[in-house]
């Protein structure tokens, strides 16, 4: 008989065992899916995990592609992270990130074809204001109303996805391009572009403001009343209150700037990355991040490894479908496995297990 | 910042073309394929994906394919596209209208391979070249068909985004099918998705609870055809045959047969004859094809529909020939008029006796 025997405080050592066992057993299980499709199970695990990195073929595009692809899911699951802390659950990130994008990406093309120096920094104003500006409608609603934020966050990406398809297939559409939906090209033009900070690494300003929230938001936690303040309101809502907690301004801080970040996430990829605001400009970064969050248990050390991790399973993904015919939709099973394993042995950081007789009991 | 990219890309190509030299013999040629959606769509990818198949079993050895679906379309579709240029392909086909971006940046890092890109309008390099059918050609045929078969008077249409392409094929169905229904009404939704199940069944049932008894689509899932059957309306199937939801309620559909195209621009690339080019083919050369009509269909206008169908692919008559006005009443083609492709490649308007406005 099994039994569960909650510990007084998580362990420390499962916390930082579970999620080498979780990527250990998402692996066998994987390995069984994929020779279950009639694929060699060990080349396919070793071209996820091991060709983006190391193949001498790949690896020299590969690596920096991580960066990429990891930049805006850090960038933003560091906002969300801290919300969730608190108890706030802001899941309307997609459209936060749509909003930041069409919001930076509109203020470049306002000056169009200035290519002043100071027309990037104003798009990254305007696309974290943007961001921050869609996150204050579920927040003012929720601090007024007692709206639930989850809802209102959530509803309102399908509201931004409305406003991305008008905007590019109307408003901020490229006049050269004969009715064709899509705004012009910012990335290759001087002035609104996020270019390579450093030839080859794909570092970008998007990469380099999520390595800098990662560090922000390691010395807030820690560091900061702010962070204390996050952290009493999510384990204990009522002594929060004693100890000076205002709940409506932590509603307001954590869903300002989890909503700032995502939309500057999307100013970053219109204007490097992806390019241009096109109808499916957003491909899913919003949603994912919020995986990543929790993946990297709300930890800004681990969300930065759960964003390159995530960011690996996308490109070896992509490879194993090239090379080996993998169907996506198993690539994407394979991915859903990586999340549950992890989230099932977190019961082991949480609780003891116990064998034990049925009369003991 | 494209400068050391560049370089990383010739010193690959270099390798590449110094390694191949030796066994270009015996070294299928290799293609890649991106798919925007599932190949399991039954739709549009999935038509794009049996002209990949016609490819395979026109070549055999000599032709290796690859391919990735559900990429999204952006910056993640230019990493596809990359990785399939280090896995050795030599000529790549992008089959979404949003890798226009994407497949320009990929050809001017990689000279040395062949690009073709669908539904797009973008050749910034002379390695890309852009392909599309005259999908209006089919929308004609139905259009004339649900003008004749329609009770209620009421055609539904679920359209995906107001972009040219989709704003041509509802005036092109809806001209053909005032011709034989003077009364006839279209209601247009604007689902705002190439391929959402769910999202398309309720544009469906929308529609039907509007009136409609004919569903049109331009979206790629199979969603619509079981709204239809349950609601007793008929509809066509999109992209690909659907002929799975034949002889009710799909009554016939339009087939993008892309397999013949593949396999001669595969061909030309092979012998070296490979050029740029910007094809718009339809019915004369096989890209859009008429499913086969169903039972359903009255004798009488299977016949007159199949005249319809003949008469385009023999060339002689264009869907968009004179008188036609716009919807606010102004001139547009003057009697016997034929429109130019140049209007209807960015066409942004309805056509007379359309109710509604175009989105924006």
């Amino acid at each position: 008989m099994i039994r569960l025997e909650k510990r007084p405080t998580p362990s420390r050592f499962w916390g930082a065992a579970t999620p080498v066992v979780a990527v250990i057993l998402t692996m066998i299980a994987g390995g069984i899916m994929f020779a279950l499709l009639g694929k060699d199970p060990v080349a396919a695990i070793r071209i996820i995990f091991w060709d983006p990195l190391f193949s001498e073929q790949f690896a020299s595009y590969s690596r920096p592609q991580l960066l990429i692809k990891a930049g805006p899911l850090i960038l933003i699951a560091i906002g969300l992270s801290l919300g969730f802390r608190a108890g706030i659950w802001n899941i309307g990130a997609e459209g936060q990130y749509i909003i930041g994008a069409i919001c930076g990406a509109g203020f470049g093309l306002a000056f169009y074809p200035s290519e002043n120096p100071l027309i990037f920094p104003g798009m990254v104003i305007a696309g974290l204001l943007g961001g921050w500006a869609w996150a204050m409608i579920p927040a003012i609603l929720k601090t007024r109303f007692r709206t639930n934020e989850i809802l209102v966050s959530l509803l309102l990406v399908y509201v931004a996805e409305a406003i991305l398809a008008s905007a590019a297939t109307n408003w901020l559409r490229n006049p050269d391009a004969m009715g064709f939906p899509g705004s012009r090209n910012l990335s290759r033009h001087p002035g609104t572009d996020n270019p390579e900070l450093i030839a080859g690494t794909g570092m970008h300003w998007g990469v380099l403001a999520a390595f800098i929230a990662v560090i922000a938001a390691y010395v807030l936690m820690n560091r900061h009343v702010l962070g204390y303040h996050i952290r009493l309101a999510g384990q204990a809502p009522r002594a929060a209150r004693f100890a000076g907690v205002e709940p409506n301004r932590l509603v307001l801080l954590c869903l300002g700037i989890s909503g700032a970040l995502a939309g500057a996430a999307g100013l970053f990829e219109v204007s490097g990355p992806a390019g241009q605001i096109s109808i499916d400009f957003n491909s899913g970064y919003g949603f994912t991040a919020i995986i990543v969050a929790f993946l990297g248990r709300l930890n800004p050390i681990g969300i930065l490894f759960a964003g390159l991790l995530m960011a690996l399973t996308y490109i070896g993904g992509e490879l194993a479908q090239l090379m080996l015919g993998i169907p996506a939709p198993a690539i994407q099973a394979f991915q859903g496995m990586l999340l549950f394993f992890l989230l099932a042995l977190d019961v082991l950081s949480n609780y003891r297990i116990k064998w034990a007789r049925e009369a003991a009991a | 910042m494209k400068t050391p990219i560049k370089t990383l890309a010739a010193a690959l190509t270099a390798l590449s073309l110094a390694a191949g030299g030796a066994m270009a013999q015996d070294d299928p040629f290799k293609v890649g394929f991106v798919y925007v959606g599932p190949i399991g769509d039954y739709g549009w990818t999935w038509t794009h994906d049996q002209g990949r198949l016609a490819v395979e079993e026109h070549f055999g050895d000599a032709v290796e394919t690859v391919y990735a679906e559900s990429v999204p379309e952006g910056a993640d579709a230019e990493r596809v596209i990359t990785q399939m240029i280090l896995d050795g392909a030599d000529m790549i086909f992008t089959t979404s209208f949003g890798y226009g971006e994407a497949t320009n940046a990929a050809a001017g890092r990689f000279p040395d391979v062949y690009f073709e890109h669908a539904t797009g309008y973008l050749r910034e390099h002379p390695n890309v070249s852009t392909y599309s059918a005259r999908f209006y050609q089919g929308r004609a045929v139905i259009g004339h068909i649900a003008g004749h078969m329609t009770e209620s008077n009421i055609v539904g249409y679920i359209a995906s985004y107001p972009i040219p392409e989709v704003i041509r094929g509802i005036n092109s169905a809806y001209l053909h099918a005032r011709a034989v229904n003077p009364d006839v009404e279209f209601r247009v939704i604007w689902a705002y998705t190439w391929f959402d199940p769910a999202a398309e069944a309720d544009a469906a049932q929308a529609l039907i609870d509007a009136g409609a008894d004919v569903i049109m689509q331009h979206t790629d899932s199979t969603a619509p055809q079981t709204v239809a059957q349950e609601a007793g309306a008929i509809s066509f199937g999109q992209a690909s045959d659907m002929i799975q939801f034949a002889p009710l309620p799909r009554v016939a559909s339009i087939i993008d047969n892309w397999g013949p195209y593949y396999i001669r621009r595969i061909g030309e690339a092979m012998e070296g004859t490979w050029e740029q080019s910007d094809t718009w083919e339809g019915m004369p050369e096989g890209m859009v094809l008429i499913g086969e009509m169903s039972e359903a269909i009255p004798e009488e206008v299977r016949a007159s529909a199949t005249a319809l169908m003949e008469s385009m692919q023999s060339g002689e008559y264009h869907p968009f020939t004179g008188p036609i006005n716009r919807q606010d009443g102004t001139a547009w083609l003057a009697e016997g008029e034929i429109a130019d492709d140049g209007t209807l490649a960015g066409m942004a308007f309805y056509v007379e006796g359309l109710t509604g406005e175009i989105p924006n």
